[in-house]
C-alpha cells in the first residue's frame, strides 16, 4: 500500500484529498455518505466575520464542462462555527481547514483571532472569491493587496495559514510570492475563473449576480498550468484544485508541483468523487512502483 | 442505513406520455424505501458536471421501485429522455423534504403542467381524501390523468386553451371545492393563485419549488429562496435541503 500522507505546513494529513470550499458545506451533508475520516481534510465554507445572507437566485447554472456559481458567500458567521459546527465536525477524524472571507482587513483579522483558540487545523485566506464584491477579492488581485492582508491576518493567526489565490490576474505566481514573502504558509489555487452566460431568449445574464465563478473539468489544464508556474517560483507548499474530477488528474496536479489536492465541483456530479479519486491514486501509485507521494509531487518533465 | 445515497439504477420501462414528457421507472429498492412523496432526484446524465433534479413521481416500495417522469427542457434532459429501459442511470436519492400527508385532512392537490407528477405520490397516499385539479396547455399535454383516478382521488383537469376538460386556471376549477389542506406544484403564476385560493379557504397550504440547482443535498448554497422566518424576517433556504415543498406562509419569493 502506497504512503498516502503529505504534510503541509507542519499538519498531517492522511491523504493529499481535501474537500474545497463552498462545495462540501461544513461536512453534515455528506457525512450522511461516508465517513469524512476517509478524506484527508475538509476546507469548510468561506466564512466570515459577521453572517452573510448570500446572493439573490440563480445562483448557479451549468456550462460546457463546468459550472458558474454566484452564492456570495452566505454564511452563518465565524462564532456560529465555532460553536455549533466545529464541536461535531472536529470529532470526524479529519483535517480542518477554515476559509476566511471578509471585506476589510479588521474583519478578516478579528476572524482569524477567534480561531486561534479552536480546534481547526489551518485557515485558508480566501482573497478571492469573485461573487462578492467586499468579498475580498480586493486584496487577492495585486501583489501588494496579497502581500497586505495576509501580512496583518499572519500577525495574529495562531494557526497554519495558506492563502487561496485567484487565477483572475496576469501572474498567479507573483501574488504567490507576495504571499510567502508575507508569512504565508502554504497556498491553494485556483479560485474560479470569473465568467458569463446569457439567456439569448429574455437576453438577462443566467446568474443574477451578472458574473459567476467557473468550476468543473472545463478549467482543469488552467490550474494545471498555473500550479506549474507558482510551484516553481515557491518554497511553501502548493496545494492545487480546479477542476479535477478523476484520480489521474489528480496526479497531473501533483506533478504540476502540488502537495495537496482539493476537490469541489466533481462532488457534485459524483458525491463519491473524492474517495474514487483516492482509490485512484493509491492504485496508480501501485501500478506504477511509486512508494510515497513525494515521487509525483513537482515530477513533470517538461519539454 | 444512508438518508440518501447514490446509485447505479437500471431503468425497468421507459416510455413517452407526450412529445416531450418521458416516463420513466428504475429499480432502486434501498432508495424507494426510504422515499417519500414530494422528494426529489439528482440523476446523472454522462458528460454533464451538474446532474438534474427531477420530482419521484411514484414510489413503489413492493417491487422496489422508483418512477420519474420528467420534462425535456434542455440539452440534458433531452439525453436523459434517450434512455431505454435495461440502460442504468446513477441516482442520487431521496432528496429533500416532501408534502406532509394527513390522511384524516381533506386535501386539495393543484398541478400545473410538469407540476403535476411529484403531486401523484401524495394522491396515492391520501386516496379518497384527495381532489386533484390538474392543469395543463392543451388536451396533448395532458399526462397521468388515468394514474391519479386509480389513486381513488377525484380528478378534474382544465386546460388553457379548453380543448380538453374545463377551459381555464386550475385555481378557477378548484374554487368551489372546500378542502383543509392546500398541495401545489406548477409555474409561479399558478403558485401565487394556490396561495391566495388556501388563504382565502383558511386552508395550510404547501407549495412545491424549483430553482437551479447543484448539489442537491444543501451543501454548496446553489438553489437559494426567498424565505420568512418565524418574525418575518426574510432570508435564503435551499430549495434542495429546506424544501422543495414549503409552508406557503414561509415563501417570500414574488411567485
Amino acid at each position: 500500500m502506497p504512503d498516502l500522507r503529505v504534510n503541509i505546513a507542519g499538519v498531517e494529513f492522511k491523504n493529499p484529498v481535501i474537500a474545497a470550499s463552498g462545495t462540501f458545506g461544513f461536512g453534515r451533508e455528506y457525512g450522511q455518505l461516508y465517513p469524512l475520516s476517509e478524506l484527508g481534510g475538509i476546507s469548510c465554507k468561506g466564512t466570515t466575520l459577521h453572517k452573510r445572507p448570500g446572493n439573490p437566485p440563480p445562483r448557479v447554472t451549468e456550462t460546457p464542462a463546468g459550472m458558474l456559481n454566484a452564492v456570495g458567500l452566505q454564511n452563518p458567521g465565524v462564532e456560529h462555527f465555532i460553536q455549533e459546527d466545529l464541536p461535531w465536525l472536529s470529532q470526524q477524524g479529519t483535517k480542518i481547514i477554515a476559509n476566511l472571507a471578509g471585506s476589510t482587513v479588521e474583519d478578516y483579522c478579528a476572524a482569524a483571532e477567534k480561531l486561534n483558540d479552536t480546534p481547526i487545523d489551518m485557515v485558508e485566506l480566501n482573497i478571492s472569491c469573485p461573487n462578492v464584491k467586499e468579498g475580498g477579492v480586493q486584496f487577492g488581485v495585486t501583489a501588494q493587496g496579497v502581500e497586505g492582508i495576509t501580512k496583518a491576518v499572519r500577525r495574529v493567526c495562531k494557526k497554519p495559514l495558506m492563502v487561496k489565490l485567484s487565477p483572475n490576474v496576469t501572474d498567479i505566481s507573483e501574488m504567490a510570492l507576495a504571499a510567502e514573502s508575507a508569512g504565508a504558509d502554504a497556498v491553494s489555487l485556483i479560485n474560479t475563473l470569473t465568467g458569463m452566460r446569457i439567456d439569448i431568449r429574455t437576453r438577462r445574464p443566467i446568474i443574477r449576480n451578472n458574473t459567476g465563478g467557473l468550476s468543473g473539468p472545463a478549467v482543469l489544464p488552467v490550474a494545471i498550468r498555473m500550479v506549474w508556474q507558482t510551484a516553481q517560483k515557491v518554497k511553501i507548499p502548493v496545494v492545487g484544485l480546479g477542476g479535477i474530477s478523476t484520480a489521474e488528474d489528480a496526479v497531473e496536479m501533483l506533478l504540476a508541483g502540488a502537495s495537496a489536492i482539493q476537490v469541489g465541483t466533481a462532488i457534485f456530479t459524483d458525491p463519491y468523487a473524492p474517495l474514487r479519486i483516492r482509490d485512484g491514486l493509491a492504485a496508480f501509485m501501485e501500478e506504477t512502483g511509486v512508494k510515497s507521494l513525494s515521487e509525483l509531487v513537482g515530477g513533470v518533465r517538461p519539454w | 442505513m444512508k438518508p440518501f445515497d447514490s446509485q447505479l439504477c437500471k431503468i425497468v420501462s421507459a416510455k413517452a406520455l407526450t412529445a416531450d414528457v418521458f416516463d420513466f421507472r428504475v429499480s432502486a429498492p434501498q432508495l424507494a424505501e426510504q422515499a417519500s412523496p414530494g422528494q426529489f432526484a439528482q440523476i446523472l446524465v454522462p458528460g454533464h458536471t451538474l446532474r438534474r433534479p427531477i420530482s419521484i413521481c411514484g414510489i413503489d416500495k413492493a417491487r422496489g421501485q422508483l418512477r420519474f417522469v420528467f420534462q425535456v427542457r434542455g440539452q440534458g434532459t433531452r439525453e436523459l429522455a434517450a434512455f431505454r429501459a435495461g440502460d442504468s442511470l446513477e441516482i442520487l436519492a431521496p432528496l429533500g423534504k416532501g408534502f406532509p400527508l394527513d390522511t384524516s385532512k381533506k386535501t386539495l392537490l393543484l398541478g400545473g403542467g410538469i407540476g403535476v407528477p411529484p403531486l401523484l405520490g401524495a394522491a396515492a397516499a391520501l386516496g379518497e381524501q384527495a381532489v386533484a385539479v390538474l392543469g395543463f396547455r392543451s388536451q396533448g399535454a395532458v399526462i397521468l390523468e388515468e394514474d391519479f383516478r386509480r389513486t381513488g382521488a377525484r380528478v378534474l383537469v382544465a386546460t388553457d386553451d379548453g380543448s380538453y376538460g374545463f377551459q381555464g386556471l386550475v385555481t378557477d376549477l378548484a374554487a368551489g371545492e372546500s378542502f383543509q389542506v392546500l398541495m401545489a406544484c406548477g409555474p409561479g403564476p399558478m403558485l401565487k393563485g394556490a396561495k391566495s385560493l388556501a388563504q382565502a379557504k383558511g386552508a395550510e397550504g404547501y407549495l412545491s419549488l424549483e430553482q437551479r440547482m447543484a448539489c442537491g443535498v444543501g451543501a454548496c448554497l446553489g438553489c437559494a429562496v426567498a424565505l420568512l422566518d418565524e418574525d418575518g424576517q426574510e432570508y435564503y433556504g435551499h430549495v434542495c435541503k429546506d424544501g422543495p415543498v414549503f409552508p406557503m406562509e414561509q415563501v417570500k419569493e414574488e411567485l
